[in-house]
């Protein structure tokens, strides 16, 4: 275990020297000099610009500037903001939670529907039921989510009225954050209503968000157990007499749910995209929103930080899927 | 190797080639969801193509009579503009068939050009291996490390926001997909025994790289391929929504979409056909994937 380990982190450690050499090379590929960048279209005399450069240390050889870069990132210096000169580390703690509530929502949804459904699809092989369902998942995963997005606030905010359009919580309701989970701080705060508030501002992203991982699921459940269902021992187990619900759920799913993880797992990144669309659609202040605001705004210290920060998660968390995948499944770690 | 033997050797391939067509046809058309698919793909396609001649009005026409005119079986509503108008009077339709024709484009290119780099990666990583392997493979790796939507956003932000720019963004985003699977079917043809004939009869790299062992890593490619097609559409659509792709008043199905945000509680139409436009496309493409998928990878065949 200890051998498979070190092999993943000798293959993350570089591909994370590289993710900080692009956010490095980014700010430097804008056109202009970053300093020129930063003042915007407000432009600056000689003589400040200069002494611009010399504080940030653009005069220095690019090496010399890399490792500075790479110094102040070690020490948690993501940089500050171009537009509202807050640190940018601070922002992105802030609105990370809003992200991460959003997510883990989304893709709960996708588990809690897409498994069950993937397993009984596949059970039934060949029904109507099954034939519904691989062409729901088809569409789901062809589906443009941003325009998804808005057709449930044309049905549910527009014609329904049951949700609200934008954002996390009703204006009628402030508490201090907690935990940052909106559902829990809303709970924690004893105001009435306040907890269904949040509810009913969460559910339209986290049906758009889940879109998509629920048909790659319901789809890779479906596939992974019509695989199992047809191995000796499902075979073995049946001629026992086990009853078929036991054969299913107990024999079947347990080595079914192994590919099922990877895929969840994979989900992380596809998460990120589309919370980039979904927040935006909703308004909803998270990440995603940050980061196409700091895009239109001009605020590349801002896109830098989140970048590389975003990067880092992604690496983390599939570093710990695929530690979890060698766990669970020894044949992983002992080939190669 | 004489002439007479090496034309002798092409003529069997030649029928080897129908005979593995035909068979591919048949697995192909096996499955009804792929041939619905390729159907309504040829469609699209002959749309584009014909689109100034079908389109009843051009795509940038401002109608001031007709400002959000809905559909013609809606109250309002007249046949002169089928599917009603838009915010500054444009003829749906008309936008929605030339739009087509950027979907298309856009497909084409970013798989030409993903493909066409990723391969010739892939190839060069799968055949040296060594230390030029472990360099492009790291390489893919940080790109992958990024969300691709992300990537190409931010790619964007450097290029400037345009339809081309958005174009070459998305394509640096999928190539590192068609580099894995390219080395991944090399390092399997490299040990084959064909290989090793060819090389001890003295083929030249080159030549081995692209002609002899190429060809048979065709097929996993080709199924990306249908696949990264669709996703090319999906990304662009959704920079185009971000006002990151192609810029008004280009007809991009995605770029409609984000003019038509605001008037989504009062003009159902102008945001709900783009996108199903979109969905359709992409919907197509993707089934036509899966019909490629299982007739192509013997791995997956009539599991």
């Amino acid at each position: 275990m200890l051998t498979f380990i070190l092999r993943k982190l000798g293959v993350i450690i570089p591909t994370f020297v590289g993710v900080t050499l692009i956010a490095f090379t980014f700010i430097r590929l804008l056109p202009g000099d970053p300093v020129l960048v930063m003042a915007g279209e407000r432009g600056m005399t000689e003589e400040r610009h200069a002494r611009l450069m010399a504080e940030f240390g653009f005069d220095k050889p690019i090496i010399v500037q890399y490792g500075h870069y790479l110094n102040d990132l070690m020490h948690g210096n993501f940089g500050v903001s171009i537009v509202t000169k807050q640190p940018v580390l601070e922002e992105f703690i802030t609105l990370f939670p809003a992200t991460v509530e959003l997510s883990l929502c989304a893709i709960l949804f996708a588990v809690v529907v897409g498994l069950p459904v993937g397993m009984i699809a596949a059970v039934r092989r060949g029904t109507p039921f099954d034939h519904t369902v691989m062409a729901g998942a088809l569409t789901g995963y062809s589906m443009p989510i941003f325009w998804w997005g808005l057709l449930l606030i044309i049905m549910f905010s527009g014609i329904l009225g049951w949700t609200p359009v934008s954002g996390r919580i009703s204006l009628m309701y402030f508490f201090e954050p907690v935990t940052g989970f909106m559902l829990i701080d809303s709970l924690l705060s004893g105001q009435q209503g306040a907890f269904k508030s949040a509810l009913t501002h969460l559910i339209l992203p986290t049906i758009v968000l889940g879109t998509i991982p629920l048909a790659v699921i319901a789809r890779q459940t479906r596939s992974a157990m019509l695989e199992v269902l047809s191995e000796d021992y499902i075979r073995t187990a049946r001629a026992k007499g086990l009853k078929p619900s036991r054969v299913i759920g107990l024999h079947a799913l347990r080595n079914a749910m192994i590919p099922v993880i990877t895929v969840i797992g994979l989900q992380v990144g596809v998460l990120f995209a589309g919370a980039i669309l979904t927040e935006t659609i909703f308004s909803w202040p998270g990440i995603g929103k940050w980061m196409v605001d700091s895009i239109f705004r001009r605020d590349y210290t801002s896109v830098q930080g989140g970048l590389l920060l975003i990067a880092v998660i992604i690496m983390v968390v599939n570093l710990i899927v695929d530690l979890l995948y060698g766990l669970i499944n020894p044949r992983i770690r002992h080939t190669e | 190797m004489s002439e007479a033997a090496y034309n002798g050797e092409l003529d069997t391939r030649e029928g080897g080639r129908i005979a593995l067509l035909k068979e591919f046809w048949s697995y192909f058309s096996e499955n009804r969801g792929a041939v619905i698919g390729l159907i309504f793909f040829i469609a699209i396609i002959i749309i584009a193509l014909l689109a100034d001649y079908i389109a009843p009005h051009l795509p940038n026409q401002q109608y001031r009579e007709a400002f959000l005119q809905p559909p013609f079986w809606q109250e309002g509503g007249s046949l002169k503009f089928p599917l009603g108008t838009d915010a500054v009077g444009r003829d749906i339709l008309s936008r929605l068939i030339h739009g087509a024709r950027f979907s298309l484009f856009i497909g084409c290119v970013v798989v030409s050009v993903a493909l066409v780099v990723g391969v010739i990666l892939g190839l060069i990583a799968g055949f040296f291996r060594g230390r030029i392997d472990t360099i492009i493979m790291r390489l893919m790796d940080i790109i992958l490390s990024f969300p691709s939507l992300l990537l190409a956003l931010v790619l964007v932000a450097i290029l400037g926001p345009s339809l081309i720019n958005a174009m070459i963004a998305i394509a640096i985003v999928q190539q590192p997909h068609y580099v894995r699977l390219t080395r991944a079917a090399v390092m399997g043809e490299m040990n084959k025994d064909y290989v090793t004939a060819a090389r001890v009869v003295g083929v030249r790299r080159l030549r081995l790289m692209f002609v002899t062992i190429l060809p048979n890593c065709m097929a996993p490619l080709i199924v990306q391929a249908a696949l990264s097609f669709s996703t090319a559409i999906l990304d662009a659509a959704a920079l185009g929504f971000l006002g990151m792709g192609a810029q008004p008043p280009t007809p991009e199905w995605g770029t409609m979409l984000a003019e038509a945000r605001e008037f989504i509680l009062r003009a159902w139409w102008v945001v709900t056909l783009p996108g199903c436009a979109i969905l359709l496309t992409v919907l197509a493409i993707n089934l036509m994937g899966d019909g490629l998928r299982d007739a192509l990878d013997p791995k997956l065949k009539r599991s």
